[in-house]
């Protein structure tokens, strides 16, 4: 195949995953090229990620101040708060840009050729671009895929008009009135809360018989409660079969749980049922690649079957995560420079962005027990940690700690409560680690904190809390026997 | 209910300790009178020690490989009622606590001492390291190696699989040491570069850990003693068997159904006993410490068995008062009894002179070790036909090697010289093993 060019590295999306990969080859010496046909950041920065924490962060300020201002907890007395969503919008928006400039600008740093078009991969070592100045193709002799995911579309909810998708509810100028979210996963959770606290009523149709199904029920119980208090309503165990567009927005057709017909009529429908790997629309139709269910298969190194191409990201597997798709492409750059590298983490952490927020890191009891450990859980309730209280946090938050029985190793941190995003790193350097649970209580964590919920954790994943009491002396005994 | 203390009897003559080999209960476990607690092992031999009582194990003291006192407790019993002062341990504790390492006699430590004889292969880089892995009680392939990233980078750059290196951290967790230790231990990112290549085999990067317990230790024990103890001299000189195989072949065609098949190892014993009369100092034990060589009387000839769990030296008590057919016969006996176990102390000790004899597999020379505290030990090698000059013609014997090993403290080359002609001479002759000395009482075979 003949070519306009040739590179050493070519990788495809310029999301998490391709452009982590795409400056650290470049660091490394590497001719390398990058082909995106949106913006730099991929979903991740631009319509994901970061755009929807800036949105949560703005409602969750708007709620705070209007809880104050009509019951006050603190003490503090305003006005009656409005919120000019436009703006909010545009400060998002200069986030974005914010961010998506910076990775230009790393990339340019690190000399890396972008290209904005359509990569078409024509075989395994040619792509064929299409840009508004033409359609170069350039030989490279190693790929890397990193086409990302995309929305799951419901056939008979197609995305357009009031029917949204993820990318469009962050567009929004205005806060809806009333806003009917299909699907109570993570990204709807997530949004439906934010435009709850925003002002929006807002009606969850979830398949499932609980929202965040993925997640164990007693972690998102807390989660539950506060969507009640937010004036929110959940329909489990229904199921969407239609939608009606009209002038105020649009009807959805629901079949609730006892059977019954609904029309839920809101300003939008957001569709939030889920990400597919983006698989089509790039070429791999050309390709001969392995695949792992709807994923490209790929090996430790993020090898695909074609000798040369790799793949990183969402393409590849669960958990579709930023975080993941960086680390793979850190781990491919080096390859390609000619280091030993695998991808082998002991764990990804997640994080769900909901009020309050949930953090799962490695393995839950259940899931431990599962893979053949004999495992012990230490779980502390965040109503006992004076920061929690002092922040004003959710009260029925709480650190779970699982570790292996018989050495200690930690296998699992969950952790539900108000701004404990934070304490995943706390969580995934000790698994990370190899830490046991004498690791963790043997490390001080500063008071007040909410890191002390975890050391406490692990205190009664030991029998030994500091910060609750011990069950009588008679009845531990019997128990140790 | 009471609690009493199974102590560990004296289980051979001048033992002081004996290992436990294998705990046949299991805490908790209801047991009965004369039920089997334990097997344990003494320097010569395996005994079962039985409860003298029903009860309940409250504990086992001490894992296998432990070394346990005579008169420790060995296992502690829950038992009805009230029992025999005389039997209960010292200290009566309602809660029984594992009772610590039996105090240790100025005997036991020497003995300690011996059994720890410094690993000559021991890197001297390793004083420095970790202890070795604590066995981490988890399936196999349940979590991949434990280590910081930092850790499992350096062992991808260095070409290591972490999985073949011990961790010696909590919960097995490998760390920046136990991947020094594995480096230096000389498996080099060389070998695996190389490997890379295709068509080479991969590395076989195994180390399986064979724990040192029972009959092995103390084989390696004595070895140890009698190599660093005793400067070895060894002889070794071929001797035409012709004669020798001619009279076996004869005396085994003759041989009545009742007689065992005769082998070429009581002719030898035979010869040795024959030959000692004029070299009583090779029939004899040397206490070193106390600086005086026993020289027996008795001729008790040790003959060294390979068993399937290692080498044990049964003896033929008073060789001397046995004749051909007897010797044959407590040869075949004592070699069944070491391969099934059942012999007793006395018939595993004691002896003066040992016998080591691999037959067909016997090599052509070979340098034995001796039987410390003996003074000497022979080894008979193979018996084959080979080309031997007789008269300046070249005929065709069955000739075999005798390599012998000599305590040279107490025995010059000279002496040694001498015996082991004594003994080929017999050999090659053997109507010489039927013919009394001038002045010897008349012998038994």
């Amino acid at each position: 195949m003949t070519s306009d060019a040739h590179t050493q590295v070519l990788v495809v999306g310029a999301g998490p995953g391709g452009y982590a990969a795409a400056i650290r080859c470049g660091q490394l010496g590497l001719e390398t090229t990058l082909v995106e046909k949106g913006r730099l950041g991929g979903t991740c920065l631009t319509r994901g990620c970061i755009p929807s924490k800036a949105v949560i962060h703005a409602a969750d300020e708007f709620a705070k101040i209007r809880s104050e201002a009509t019951k006050s907890v603190l003490g503090i007395g305003v006005g009656s708060p409005t919120i000019d969503f436009a703006r909010t919008r545009a400060w998002k928006d200069g986030i974005v840009d914010q961010l998506s400039g910076g990775v230009g600008g790393l990339l340019t740093a690190a000399g890396v050729t972008v290209i904005e078009g359509t990569a078409t991969m024509v075989d395994g070592k040619t792509v064929a671009i299409d840009t508004e100045a033409g359609a170069p193709r350039i030989s490279a002799d190693n790929v890397i895929l990193a086409p990302g995911s995309t929305p799951v579309e419901l056939p008979f909810l197609p995305f357009g008009g009031a029917v949204l998708s993820s990318t469009d509810a962050l567009n929004l100028d205005t806060v809806p009135d009333h806003l009917v979210v299909v699907g109570a996963g993570y990204i709807g959770l997530e949004l439906g809360t934010a435009f709850a606290k925003l002002g929006s009523h807002v009606t969850f149709v979830e398949m499932g018989d609980r929202i965040l199904p993925a997640y164990d029920a007693d972690l998102t119980k807390p989660v539950v409660a506060e969507l009640a208090r937010l004036g929110a309503t959940t329909h489990l165990n229904a199921r969407a079969t239609s939608v009606q567009q009209d002038a105020g927005g649009a009807t959805l057709q629901v079949t609730l749980s006892d059977g019954s017909e609904v029309g839920l009529h809101g300003d939008h429908v957001l569709v939030t049922v889920g990400r597919k790997p983006r698989t089509e629309g790039w070429g791999r139709e050309n390709l001969v690649l392995d695949m792992d269910g709807p994923f490209i298969k790929v090996d430790e190194q993020c090898r695909t079957s074609m000798r040369g191409i790799f793949a990183v990201g969402d393409v590849t597997g669960e958990p579709m995560l930023a975080h993941r798709a960086t680390a793979q492409g850190e781990v491919v750059a080096e390859i390609l420079a000619g280091h030993r590298r695998e991808f082998v983490p002991a764990a990804i952490p997640a994080v769900v962005f909901t009020d309050p927020e949930i953090v799962v890191v490695g393995r839950s009891e259940s899931e431990a027990t599962a893979a053949g450990f004999d495992a012990i859980v230490g779980r502390f309730p965040l109503a006992a940690n004076g920061r929690n209280l002092s922040l004003d946090g959710s009260r029925s938050g709480f650190v779970r700690v699982v570790a292996e029985r018989s050495t200690g190793l930690v296998l699992g941190v969950q952790i539900v409560g108000t701004s404990v995003a934070e304490l995943q790193g706390v969580a995934v350097t000790a698994l990370e680690m190899a830490a046991t649970l004498d690791d963790l209580t043997g490390t001080i964590q500063a008071h007040p904190s909410l890191g002390e919920a975890i050391t406490e954790a692990a205190l009664m994943a030991q029998g030994r809390p500091l910060h609750l009491p011990l069950p009588p002396l008679s009845s531990r005994q019997a128990s140790a026997s | 209910m009471a609690t009493y203390g199974v102590k560990l009897p004296d289980v051979g003559e001048g033992v002081a300790e004996a290992e436990v080999v294998e705990w046949l209960v299991a805490v908790g476990e209801e047991i009965s009178r004369d039920q089997a607690l334990a097997e344990v092992m003494t320097d010569k031999a395996t005994v079962q020690i039985e409860a003298p009582v029903d009860g309940t194990v409250l504990s086992l003291n001490g894992a296998p490989g432990d070394l346990i006192a005579v008169g420790a407790d060995l296992v502690l019993l829950d038992v009805e009622g009230s029992v025999d002062a005389a039997h209960q341990p010292e200290e009566q504790n309602s809660v029984p606590a594992p009772s610590p390492p039996p105090p240790k006699t100025d005997n036991d430590l020497q003995r300690g001492q011996a059994l720890k004889v410094p690993d000559p292969f021991e890197d001297p880089f390793e004083a420095d390291l970790p202890e070795p892995q604590r066995r981490v009680d988890r399936p196999a392939g349940l979590v991949k190696p434990l280590a910081s990233p930092a850790v499992r980078k350096r062992a991808l750059d260095a070409g290591v699989e972490l999985r073949f290196v011990n961790g010696s951290g909590p919960a097995g967790r490998i760390s920046h040491a136990d991947l020094d230790a594995y480096l230096r231990a000389g498996t080099t990112p060389q070998v695996l570069a190389a490997t890379a290549a295709p068509g080479m085999r991969e590395p076989n990067l195994r180390i399986d850990e064979v724990p040192l317990v029972g009959l092995r230790r103390r084989i390696a024990a004595q070895m140890s003693t009698a190599k660093s103890r005793i400067p070895h001299i060894t002889y070794v000189e071929e001797v035409d068997v012709s004669a020798l195989e001619d009279l076996r072949k004869s005396l085994n065609e003759s041989a009545g159904v009742a007689q065992p098949k005769l082998t070429v190892l009581p002719l030898i014993v035979a010869a040795v006993r024959s030959a000692l009369g004029a070299h009583p100092e090779m029939n004899a034990r040397f206490d070193d410490e106390a600086e005086v060589v026993r020289q027996h009387g008795a001729f008790h000839c040790g003959v060294a068995a390979d068993t399937p769990k290692g080498l044990v030296v049964p003896v033929i008590r008073h060789a001397e008062t046995l004749d051909l057919w007897g010797l044959a016969t407590e040869i075949a006996r004592l070699a069944q009894g070491a391969r099934d176990g059942s012999l007793s102390s006395p018939e595993l000790s004691g002896s003066t002179f040992t016998i080591s004899s691999l037959g067909a597999l016997g090599g052509v020379v070979s340098t034995p070790v001796i039987n410390h505290p003996e003074v000497a030990i022979l080894a008979v090698n193979k018996i084959a036909e080979r080309p031997v000059v007789i008269d300046g013609t070249v005929v065709v014997r069955k000739m075999m090697n005798l390599s012998g090993s000599f305590d040279h403290r107490v025995v010059d080359g000279m002496d040694v010289a001498k015996f082991m002609q004594q003994i080929k001479r017999r050999l090659e002759q053997p109507a010489l093993l039927f013919i009394d000395p001038p002045g010897q009482k008349p012998s038994v075979v």
